[in-house]
């Protein structure tokens, strides 16, 4: 059966694929950021996934307002970056899993979630960016890639029990795929931070430190607010918090933390990057 | 229309809701077109026409003439979307947070480094 080896959790703020595109891993800026992949890099030199599964909400790329899915899972053959208005160097492309997201999208109905399925579907920087970041400079990926969407976007946005809850169900259907297979969760976004309205700008590292602190072995002590509390506490687009509460939930029980890096600020974000393991992955010496 | 529950205000914080999609449906749409480099090229040759194309309500125009965030949220535009337009202009979400927050550029950065304290 597959197993879950781990998670990896950090923002995808745009700028940081200008940044990669320039090289300023090293600049003062950017480098108390980067810096906090060090440890992913080590991790993965020995930990290396047959699938990955991300949950991330997509910023006008793959889905208008025309039709705004608050689940999709996406079981296409490869996903592609395209343009995202701004005219920046495409991401690698990368391959699909169309089996296990079948077998995912089987179990999700089955537990009763009511999801969008995606044979077509196209990543953005809220995916591209993670996986660079992850993996750099690669020739390609040698994983295959299930993606979750989540709406951030239109309100209503699913609840943080409900986020948590169709995390849980990922892990089951994970835990259920007949395959002796490595699967790596992320979850992408975040932390505090608000791009609109007169409050841009905002932060709240005491919030932030709330949800790094409890996701690892708390994660349901995050669904005690609303998506609206989060809004308010979190800042407008800090509900991206949502894909990481979903993540967790993909790791099933027993997650621990790994590594933690908290910078403030990258743009106009309390940056974050957090790995956890399982049980199943290798131990290192 | 009936609401379920009552709107729930956050200071400061636009709140993109049904209502606002609904209002906003024009303005986002066009924005949305911008992930395609000719409309980008087509927007900057005849600004008129291409909103014009879009059907952008009068309010939707005039905040896109003068180049007014805070008024295209309340137009109903998207910071999502709105991104894509302000990409074409050559801003970024700093520049967006200091024309919002009636702060300089680098009073809004400053802003943002300051909340590194104590952490």
């Amino acid at each position: 059966m597959a197993k879950v080896i781990g998670g990896i959790f950090t923002s995808h703020v745009p700028a940081i694929g200008g940044a990669i595109a320039k090289g300023l891993q090293e600049d003062p800026y950017w480098k108390p950021f980067f810096d906090g992949f060090k440890p992913v890099h080590e991790w993965l030199k020995d930990n290396k996934p047959d699938y990955v599964v991300t949950f991330s909400n997509d910023h006008g790329l793959n889905f208008f307002l025309d039709k705004m899915p608050t689940f999709a899972v996406g079981a296409a053959p490869q996903y592609d970056n395209a343009d995202e208005g701004w005219g920046l160097p495409l991401f690698k492309s990368v391959p699909g899993a169309p089996e296990l997201s079948w077998h995912i999208i089987n179990t999700l109905v089955e537990e009763e979630f009511d999801i969008v399925t995606c044979q077509e579907m196209l990543i953005d920087h809220a995916l591209s960016i993670p996986l660079e970041l992850s993996w750099p400079n690669s020739n390609g990926y040698d994983f295959k890639l299930v993606p979750v969407g989540i709406n951030t976007v239109q309100h209503p946005l699913p609840s943080p029990k409900r986020a948590l809850a169709l995390g849980r169900a990922v892990h089951k259907a994970i835990e259920s795929w007949d395959e002796d297979a490595k699967v790596l969760i992320f979850g992408t976004g975040g932390l505090s931070h608000q791009l609109d309205g007169e409050r841009a700008g905002f932060m709240n590292p005491d919030y932030d430190k709330f949800c790094l602190d409890n996701l690892p072995s708390n994660p349901d002590a995050l669904t005690k607010h609303s998506a609206l509390d989060i809004v308010e506490l979190s800042g407008s687009q800090g509900i991206e918090i949502l894909n990481w509460i979903a993540a967790r939930g993909a790791m099933g029980d027993g997650a621990r933390e790994a590594s933690r890096n908290y910078h403030i600020p990258i743009s106009n974000t309390a940056a974050a990057t957090v790995l956890m393991t399982t049980d199943h992955a290798l131990t290192l010496a | 229309m009936q609401m379920a529950t009552a709107k729930r205000v956050i200071l400061g914080t636009p709140v993109f809701d049904g209502d606002a999609a609904r209002i906003g449906y024009a303005i986002n749409a066009m924005c949305f077109s911008f992930n395609n480099a000719a409309n980008r090229q087509a927007f900057l040759e005849d600004e008129d026409a291409y909103c014009a194309k879009f059907n952008l309500t009068p309010e939707q125009r005039d905040a896109v003439r003068q180049r007014n965030v805070l008024a295209m949220i309340v137009a109903g535009g998207n910071v999502y979307y709105l991104a894509k337009l302000a990409g074409i202009f050559g801003l970024n979400v700093q520049d967006l947070g200091a024309q919002q927050t009636g702060k300089s550029v680098a009073e809004f950065k400053q802003m943002l480094l300051d909340q590194a304290k104590g952490i």
